[in-house]
């Protein structure tokens, strides 16, 4: 290739020695290797903001893309699996994008001495989510790699949908007086996981939420698809990394009454216990979604018919302050500002 | 949820918030200091702040434990650890506490196995399940997490487990209530005092606080009512004239503390001639040490400990922010050099660090105030 002036060497901002846990929870250090890292050495200048998929055109027809990568330990824990994960992961990403999970393609790193019995049991966990959920896996891959270099089994899947007519969703165009949606208690998935490491000799009587959350958004779209503005799932650094990100992206402030939130009293429980906020913690079947005022109540109302989104709530609006952050209000008239999460979640004991 | 819906229920909360704009005087300016580094968690995530008078100024106290270690025992603890066939064991509070060469987190990054612990038993269990590696617990805390640890090394004696030692840097709080009182730049009308360091030291141990220096103080819990009902308290002594210690936190500490909590401590701890505290400097017998007879459990006494002594850098003003003369973001390097995720300054590691909770909860918001109508 020849030096021409577009090739000037791409700046790479991430300037940290070297990986750490905390690059992979989701929050601000995660966004600063992305966007100091990924997007300058991979993406293009018209690349549009990052979502949780890509949209591409081929022939015609526009299509949703999107990958994600699944590490959980344990493998099994109340309410699911890797298994599972791997597709609602993959199809929740699509779905907040507005589009129609269609097809999956999967890769598996196997740790060599796994159990069959264990692959097995999460191929068909794999196989079940996906029936479920009406996406096809299509294609795979598989690596095995010595024993002690992974733990037990990694996956990858990669994932197609359509986006669905009627739905446009940008951060750019959410405007104070949007109303802030949430599709269900937060929390339940990140903590089920910290309590299921058996480090705790904590238990309680929950289950991660894992589950499909196309459904709502195709009922959603359905009942009140131009109003819709934003729409995420809130995974790895919760509710509070999610709106944090659009609060950044659209330069407006996001107001929250904190009354107004669902957390579980498990969850509350737990995270009174260990000192973390339930806005921080992970879900992996919840999705926050931003509408327009005048679509507020037809949106809520489509949500809440789905079976599993009876829970959903109004939480919160757009407001022209603090811009660029997340406020929350307190049931007493106090406010906080919430950030996103920084590192992983540590429990506070001293 | 129970136990604690209670003590968060809006109308109890908005009677007290009442009663306080009652009780203060418009023509004082009033310097209430919350010891404990858990009230300052909670007065910044209730925003308790926003239910108070503007002349009711809280200031953040020592009670961080985090915050008050030097950074040489940081980095002492981590130089032990890095020896072959070592696991470094903490409470998570430590994992992101910097030394000269990185945060705990960072070393596990490089190779070094660190392990989070909830408790000094689980680190203890760790060195049962492997019998090849020396289990290194890096000690913290006040009179609060110190109990445990004492029980843990008894355990560690009468089992005789040959591979688990404690690095030891629990202090104690009294002392730094003292070094506080005795600062001159120090103005401070009351204290709210420390919630779960009572349950174990009892209510006592404040006396010479309310009988010498004549200051109010009210030991209080972690709610949002506990918090402003000890508040109430503190002005009612106030304008009556008076000095006394109360007791807010009833339900939970003794007036007596927890006798069987003092005496395995005695048995197993005695106080260090002085101690260094960042942000404070020496204070004389303000911390913990192992007795002579678990020596073989005690890091200090097992190894060669390298003594690092780390200056903070001369710009960060640590020392005035934690005796309260600085208010977080008066400081140089606040929200600049320094935050939440870059600390140069201990007081921004923790979430109980009065600077990290500042950070965190706080400062947008103070600089949004007037355009941020709240509902």
């Amino acid at each position: 290739m020849s030096g021409t002036a577009a090739e000037t060497p791409p700046a790479v901002r991430f300037r940290e020695a070297r990986i750490e846990m905390a690059h992979g929870a989701g929050g601000k250090a995660t966004r600063r290797l992305v966007e100091g890292l990924f997007v300058p050495l991979l993406s293009d200048a018209s690349a549009p903001p990052l979502g949780d998929a890509a949209s591409l055109e081929l022939d015609g027809a526009r299509l949703a893309v999107t990958t994600d990568g699944f590490v959980v330990t344990p493998l099994r824990f109340a309410g699911g699996s890797i298994g599972e994960l791997a597709i609602h992961g993959t199809v929740n990403d699509l779905a907040v994008a507005g589009a129609r999970p269609e097809v999956i393609v999967a890769g598996w790193v196997l740790e060599a001495g796994l159990e069959t019995e264990v692959l097995e049991a999460e191929v068909r966990a794999m196989g079940r989510a996906a029936r479920q959920a009406g996406v096809r896996v299509v294609g795979g891959d598989t690596k095995v790699v010595d024993h002690g270099k992974a733990d037990r089994m990694y996956v990858t899947t990669t994932g197609i949908g359509r986006f669905l007519p009627g739905l446009e969703t940008d951060p750019h165009s959410v405007r104070p007086g949007d109303r802030i949606i949430l599709s269900g208690p937060i929390g339940d998935h990140g903590i089920t996981i910290l309590l299921a490491r058996g480090e705790l000799d904590l238990e309680a009587d929950l289950r991660s939420d894992t589950r499909s959350v196309f459904p709502m958004v195709e009922a959603l779209a359905q009942a009140a698809g131009p109003a819709v503005r934003w729409m995420r799932d809130p995974t790895r650094g919760g509710l509070a990394t999610a709106l944090n990100e659009l609060a950044r992206d659209c330069r407006q402030g996001i107001q929250l009454q904190e009354q107004e939130i669902p957390v579980r009293d498990a969850v509350r429980g737990s995270c009174e216990l260990l000192g973390l906020d339930p806005l921080h913690i992970a879900n992996e079947g919840q999705f926050v979604a931003v509408v327009a005022a005048s679509g507020a109540a037809a949106a809520l109302e489509a949500i809440r018919g789905v079976p599993g989104g009876e829970e959903a709530r109004l939480i919160g609006e757009v407001c022209p302050e603090p811009a660029g952050s997340v406020l929350v209000t307190t049931p007493y008239g106090g406010s906080r500002i919430v950030d996103m999460l920084v590192g992983d979640p540590l429990p506070r004991i001293c | 949820m129970k136990y604690v819906d209670e003590f968060r229920d809006p109308e109890t909360i908005e009677a007290a918030a009442r009663e306080i704009r009652r009780l203060a005087d418009p023509s004082r300016h009033y310097r209430i200091m919350e010891v404990c580094g858990g009230h300052t968690h909670a007065i910044y995530r209730f925003g308790l702040q926003d239910l108070l008078p503007e002349n009711l100024e809280l200031i953040h106290g020592p009670g961080c434990p985090v915050c008050v270690l030097p950074m040489g025992r940081i980095d002492d603890g981590l130089e032990l650890a890095r020896q072959p066939g070592m696991i470094f064991a903490a409470f998570g509070d430590m994992m992101r506490v910097p030394g000269t060469r990185g945060t705990p987190l960072e070393h596990q990054a490089r190779g070094m196995d660190v392990r989070i612990v909830y408790s000094p038993a689980d680190a203890l269990e760790i060195a049962r399940k492997n019998p090849d590696k020396h289990v290194l617990f890096f000690a913290i805390g006040f009179e609060t997490t110190a109990p445990s640890t004492a029980l843990t090394l008894k355990r560690a004696r009468a089992e005789n487990v040959p591979n688990f030692s404690v690095f030891c840097n629990h202090v104690t709080i009294i002392p730094a209530i003292r070094a506080i009182l005795d600062s001159p730049d120090m103005r401070l009308d009351a204290f709210i005092g420390p919630g779960h360091v009572s349950t174990v030291i009892g209510c006592r141990p404040y006396e010479w606080i309310a009988e010498n220096e004549g200051k109010p103080i009210a030991v209080s819990g972690f709610e949002p009512a506990d918090i402003l009902q000890s508040i109430v308290m503190l002005l009612g002594q106030l304008e009556r004239g008076e000095s006394k210690v109360e007791n807010q936190y009833r339900r939970v500490v003794p007036r007596e503390g927890n006798r069987a909590a003092l005496q395995v401590m005695a048995e197993v701890f005695e106080l260090r001639p002085y101690f260094e505290w960042r942000g404070l400097g020496f204070i004389s017998q303000s911390a913990l040490r192992i007795r002579g007879e678990y020596a073989r459990w005690d890091a200090e006494k097992r190894f060669d400990v390298p003594g690092v002594r780390v200056t903070d850098p001369r710009a960060a003003q640590c020392g005035e922010v934690l005796k309260g003369v600085l208010r977080p973001a008066q400081c140089k390097l606040f929200g600049k050099e320094c935050t939440p995720e870059q600390p140069v300054g201990a007081l921004m590691v923790s979430a109980e660090g009065s600077c990290a909770a500042y950070y965190n909860y706080e400062h947008r918001k103070r600089a949004a105030r007037n355009l941020v109508s709240l509902r």
